[in-house]
C-alpha cells in the first residue's frame, strides 16, 4: 500500500467540500502499468504541494480524442457530452492532466460542446507550484547528469506550449540538450492520432525509432517526457537501440517527485 | 500608331484571359462547403500582412527562405516598373517617369535593378536545387512529370524576365550616351547595374541594332509578364496571389484542435436527451439528400480546403516533416494537397461543361487517396507548423477518415477494437472501468 491521499470528487462532494483542481488522470496514466507510475509521481507531488485535488475515480471516461482522430466523430461527441455532464455536475472549473491529448481535447474541443473549463498540463501547474514558491528541489540524482526534452505534439505543436516543460527541468541543476529536432519542428514519437491503438502502415522504418535516434544523437543519461504515449514510444525505441542500460525515459514529473525524495 | 494598338489589344487581351480563368478558379473553390472566417479581422490581416506580405514563416529553411525573399522583394518592387511600362506602352512615350521624378527614378530603377541580380543568382540557385542538388522533397514520387517541369517553367520564365530588363535598361544605357535615346540628356542614365552592363555587352554594338534590341527588350518584358500572369491559374506558381487570401482566412485557433461536427452533436444530443422524442423531429424532405459524413469528395470539404489546395505550391516543407513520409510510408501531406486540387479541377470542369449535376463516378477518395495514406497520419500537425502559406493538408485527412469511419464503417481492425473498447469500458483499451482507480492503491 502506498501512502499517497487521492480524494475522489464523490467524497469531497459527500463531505461538502470543493477541490481547487481536478486530476484527470487519463486512461493511459489510469491503466497502463508504467503510466500508472506517472500517475502516482504526480499524485505525490501534490500531496506534497497541498494542493487541494480531487480526481473522478470510476467516474471518469475516456475524453474521446483517439476515437475523434480515428475518424469516430459520433463515439467522441458522446464520450465528450457524457463527460461534460459530469464535470459540470461537479461545477469543476479548473482541469490537471498529465495527457496532452487529454489536454488538448478537454481544453480546445470541449467548449464547442458546452464544457468550458480552465485546463493546464501538469507541467505548467508543477511551473507555477515553483513560481509560487511552494515547490523546491535540488537536483539530487539529477545534477549535472545529461536531459533531452521530447516535445508533445499536442503540448508543443498543438498548444504552443514550449517553455513549461523546459522551465521545470532547469529546476533540476542538469545538463538540458536540445535535439536537432526540437520545439515546433519536433518529430512526433508516432503515437497520434490512435496511431497508439494500431499497427503502423507499411513503411522503412518505426517512427519511433526515428525519433529515438533524434534522442539518442545528444547522448543523454534521461529522455524526459511529458506525455505517456510518447512515454511508451520512446522506450521502446531506447529498447530497439539497446540502450536501456544507459538511457532512461522519464516522465518530468518523475523526475522533479525523484529529485523531491517522494 | 500601330504598336499602341497592339499593345493595348495585348494588355486588354491578357487581362480579360486571366479574369476569366480567375473566375473559373473560384467557381471551384466554390464547389466546397460553406465555412464562415470573416470572425477577427484584426488578426486576419496581422495574420496576412505578417505571414503572406511578411513571409515570415519562409526562413524557417534559411537557405530556400532567403533566395526567395529576394525573387519576392524583386517581383513586388517590378511591379513599379509596370506602371511605367503600361504608361509608355499606351501613349507611346518612353520612359514617362523619368523626366518629371529624376534622382528618384534613378534610385527606383536601381533599386529593381540589384533586386533583379539577386531574383537572377535565387532563380539560378533554384534550378539548381531542383536539378543538380536534387533536394530529396523535390524527388517525391508526386514530383514526377508535370510538377516538375512547372517549377522549372516558372524559373525559365524568370530567368528571360530578368533578361529582358537588363537588355532593356543596357541598350537604353548606351543609347543615351551616344544621344541617341529618346530621352534627353547626356553621360549615362546613372542605374545600378545597367551603367556598367549596358555598355559593356552592348557597346560595341550599332546603333540601329540597339535599337532593335531595346525594343525587344522592351515588349519582351511585358510580353513575359503578360504570359507569366496568364500562366498562374494553370500552375502552382498561382500562390503568389492566393498566399493574400489563403493566409486570410486561415484557421486561427490551436492547430490541436478539430472543427466540431454540428451534425453530429445534433444527433448525439438527441440521443442523450431522455426527453427527447425520435417521432417528434420533422420528416426529412422530399428528396433531399442525406448529409454525408466526412468527405468522400472535394465537394464534402469546406471552401477554405480547396483555397488551400489551389494556394499550395507544392515546396514539400510539409512532406519533409511529416514523420509517416520521412519513415517512408505512403503519406504526403504535399500530395493530398495536389489531389484535392487536381481533382477540384476536374469535378469542377465536368461541372462546368455539364451542369451542377455532373457525376463523372470518381471521388477524391478512392481515385486519388488511398486509405492507407490516410491512415498513416499521426495528426502531429508537422505539415501544418511547416507551410509558410498556412494551408492545413490535417483537417482533410481527417475529414476523409471521418468519411471511411462513419459512412462505410472502413478502419484498420485494431482501430474498430478501439472504438468497442471505448464504448464499452470508457477507455481504449479492454480494462474493466471499475478498475479505473486501481492505481491508487497498488505498490
Amino acid at each position: 500500500m502506498s501512502n499517497i491521499k487521492v480524494p475522489t470528487m464523490a467524497e469531497m462532494m459527500a463531505a461538502g467540500e470543493k477541490p481547487d483542481v481536478l486530476f484527470w488522470v487519463g486512461c493511459a496514466g489510469s491503466f497502463d502499468d508504467r503510466a500508472k507510475k506517472i500517475t502516482k509521481a504526480f499524485v505525490k507531488l501534490l500531496n506534497h504541494c497541498n494542493v487541494k485535488f480531487a480526481v473522478l475515480g470510476t467516474e471518469e471516461s475516456c475524453t474521446g480524442d483517439p476515437a475523434r482522430r480515428a475518424g469516430n466523430e459520433f463515439l467522441f461527441q458522446m464520450q465528450a457530452m457524457m463527460n461534460i455532464q459530469v464535470l459540470d455536475g461537479y461545477e469543476i472549473n479548473k482541469i490537471v492532466t498529465a495527457c496532452p491529448h487529454c489536454f488538448n481535447t478537454l481544453k480546445n474541443e470541449y467548449p464547442d460542446l458546452g464544457g468550458n473549463y480552465e485546463v493546464v498540463h501538469h507541467t505548467q501547474l508543477l511551473e507555477q507550484l515553483f513560481n509560487d514558491g511552494i515547490l523546491k528541489v535540488e537536483g539530487g540524482s539529477f545534477k549535472g547528469k545529461k536531459i533531452t526534452f521530447h516535445d508533445p505534439c499536442y503540448l508543443g505543436r498543438g498548444n504552443g506550449e514550449y517553455e513549461a516543460p523546459r522551465m521545470v527541468l532547469e529546476k533540476l541543476d542538469a545538463e538540458l540538450v536540445e535535439m536537432k529536432r526540437c520545439k515546433s519542428k519536433g518529430l512526433c514519437c508516432g503515437a497520434g492520432g490512435a496511431q497508439m491503438f494500431k499497427e503502423a502502415e507499411k513503411g522503412n522504418k518505426e517512427i519511433n525509432v526515428e525519433r529515438t535516434g533524434d534522442a539518442l544523437a545528444t547522448n543523454p543519461n534521461i529522455i524526459a517526457t511529458g506525455c505517456p504515449f510518447c512515454n511508451t514510444m520512446m522506450t521502446d525505441g531506447v529498447k530497439s537501440f539497446n540502450k536501456e542500460e544507459e538511457v532512461e525515459v522519464m516522465d518530468i514529473a518523475e523526475m522533479i517527485a525523484n529529485a523531491a525524495d517522494l | 500608331m500601330v504598336s499602341n494598338i497592339i499593345f493595348l489589344l495585348l494588355t486588354l487581351g491578357a487581362g480579360i484571359f486571366f479574369a476569366l480563368n480567375i473566375r473559373k478558379i473560384i467557381q471551384k473553390i466554390k464547389l466546397g462547403k460553406s465555412v464562415d472566417r470573416t470572425d477577427q479581422k484584426k488578426l486576419r490581416w496581422k495574420t496576412m500582412a505578417k505571414v503572406a506580405m511578411g513571409q515570415s514563416k519562409m526562413t524557417r529553411k534559411p537557405i530556400a527562405g532567403t533566395f526567395h525573399i529576394f525573387i519576392y522583394l524583386a517581383f513586388v518592387i517590378t511591379q513599379i516598373e509596370l506602371i511605367e511600362i503600361l504608361v509608355d506602352g499606351i501613349f507611346g512615350t518612353h520612359r514617362f517617369f523619368q523626366p518629371s521624378l529624376g534622382g528618384l527614378y534613378v534610385l527606383s530603377i536601381s533599386i529593381i535593378e540589384i533586386l533583379s541580380v539577386l531574383a537572377l543568382i535565387a532563380t539560378f540557385v533554384f534550378l539548381a536545387r531542383r536539378n543538380l542538388l536534387k533536394i530529396p522533397r523535390f524527388q517525391m514520387p508526386e514530383m514526377k512529370g508535370w510538377p516538375k517541369l512547372d517549377g522549372n517553367i516558372i524559373l525559365y520564365m524568370e530567368f528571360v524576365l530578368v533578361m529582358c530588363i537588363f537588355t532593356m535598361n543596357g541598350t537604353d544605357e548606351v543609347l543615351f550616351a551616344r544621344g541617341e535615346s529618346h530621352l534627353a540628356g547626356e553621360g549615362s542614365l546613372g542605374f545600378a547595374v545597367s551603367s556598367w552592363f549596358g555598355p559593356m555587352v552592348f557597346g560595341g554594338m550599332e546603333t540601329s541594332t540597339l535599337h532593335i534590341l531595346e525594343r525587344v527588350g522592351w515588349w519582351g518584358h511585358i510580353i513575359m509578364v503578360f504570359s507569366f500572369l496568364n500562366y498562374l491559374p494553370f500552375s502552382k506558381h498561382l500562390h503568389i496571389l492566393l498566399a493574400f487570401p489563403n493566409t486570410f482566412f486561415s484557421k486561427l485557433t490551436p492547430m490541436g484542435k478539430m472543427t466540431n461536427m454540428e451534425s453530429v452533436t445534433k444527433e448525439v444530443k438527441l440521443m442523450l436527451d431522455p426527453a427527447a422524442d425520435p417521432f417528434a423531429a420533422p420528416a426529412p424532405e422530399e428528396g433531399a439528400v442525406p448529409q454525408r459524413f466526412g468527405a468522400k469528395d472535394v465537394n464534402d470539404l469546406s471552401w477554405v480546403n480547396i483555397l488551400n489546395a489551389y494556394t499550395c505550391t507544392e515546396c514539400g516543407r510539409c512532406s519533409e516533416a511529416c514523420p509517416a513520409n520521412t519513415t517512408g510510408k505512403l503519406l504526403s501531406p504535399r500530395k493530398i494537397m495536389m489531389d484535392v486540387r487536381d481533382r477540384a479541377e476536374e469535378l469542377g470542369e465536368g461541372i462546368r461543361k455539364n451542369g451542377a449535376d455532373y457525376n463523372d463516378g470518381k471521388s477524391l477518395l478512392g481515385d486519388y487517396i488511398t486509405e492507407e495514406e490516410l491512415w498513416a497520419c499521426t495528426s502531429c500537425n508537422a505539415c501544418v507548423q511547416e507551410c509558410p502559406v498556412l494551408i492545413d493538408p490535417l483537417e482533410i485527412i481527417l475529414d476523409l477518415r471521418r468519411f471511411l469511419v462513419m459512412e462505410e464503417s472502413k478502419m484498420p481492425a485494431e482501430l474498430a477494437t478501439m472504438n468497442t473498447n471505448i464504448e464499452n469500458n470508457q477507455a481504449p483499451w479492454q480494462f474493466s472501468p471499475t478498475d479505473r482507480l486501481n492505481w491508487k492503491d497498488e505498490a
